[in-house]
């Protein structure tokens, strides 16, 4: 996670941000998401809108989970006018990194009015084990 | 701004008060036309064709949707992004619309609105005779 600070790096991303910026056009950034932690489970729920269900990836590897999707632009034809350009579209990336390792045979996702919702089972050998202390007397 | 997430945008209230004490966003929108129609088309997720309505007032369209916030009982929220509340927006209509064709779908949290353009109104000339 930690990431050493390049200027350069720093002026790129500021040159492709005012480059969009003035261009009218929108990518689609990075879906937000929101994590609900439990002790048996985590839920990441994101809201992504106009996707189409069978596009959505979805990936878990021990405790990363990685979102990915693309929205379709709009259908345009010739001659056609824009009033207001605020959605984005284009495709996506997003990584979760999530708090404990999850179960990835046992992730369900659902995907209704464009919001996705994960469900990972915290994995079995993750799980806090109870011991027993004994006493030492016979 | 390249590794934001995006945020929809929370409303000011320029509006009047709800009734619900929920949090209100702005969908974001976008509008086109092309020689018969006016496109709408809006990110309104959690939001379905039961939930959003639309009413055009005079020149005014207005755009509402309420939002059901899913259970995650027994769970803490341990990262958030965004807020679950409704959506309000209105625009002012520049152009005439024929209000009885206007067309409304809601798909995978997308409004899509067609509004058809009126025909338009016939230029009738006024003579004007010469007083006597």
């Amino acid at each position: 996670m930690f990431r050493i600070w390049d200027p350069f790096r720093e002026i790129e991303g500021l040159e492709r941000d005012v480059n969009r910026l003035f261009s009218g056009e929108r990518t689609y950034g990075n879906p937000p998401v929101n994590v609900f932690v439990g002790e048996e489970d985590v839920i990441v729920t994101s809201e992504i809108p106009g996707l189409d269900p069978n596009g959505i990836d979805l990936s878990v590897t021990g405790d990363i989970l990685t979102l990915k999707g693309e929205r379709k632009p709009l259908e345009f034809k010739e001659g056609d006018a824009w009033h207001r350009r605020e959605r984005g579209y284009g495709g996506f990336t997003r990584t979760v990194r999530l708090p404990y390792s999850v179960d990835g045979t046992k992730v369900q996702a659902k995907y209704d009015k464009g919001v996705l919702r994960v469900t990972l089972p915290r994995a079995e050998a993750d799980k806090p084990r109870k011991i027993n202390v004994r006493t030492s007397e016979a | 701004m390249a590794d934001e997430a995006i945020k929809k945008p929370e409303s000011k209230g320029t509006m009047a008060e709800r009734t619900r004490d929920r949090r209100t966003y702005i969908p974001r929108v976008d509008i086109y036309s092309e020689n018969e129609n006016l496109y709408l088309v809006a990110d309104m997720p959690g939001a379905d064709e039961s939930t959003v309505s639309i009413t055009l007032d005079k020149d005014v369209l207005t755009i509402e949707g309420t939002v059901d916030e899913p259970t995650s009982a027994g769970r803490k929220l341990s990262h958030g992004e965004y807020g679950i509340g409704d959506y309000y927006r209105a625009f002012t209509l520049s152009e005439e619309i024929d209000r009885e064709k206007i067309e409304a779908s809601m798909k995978n949290g997308v409004l899509r609105v067609c509004l058809p353009k009126a025909e338009p109104h016939k230029t009738k000339k006024i003579a004007i005779h010469a007083g006597l």
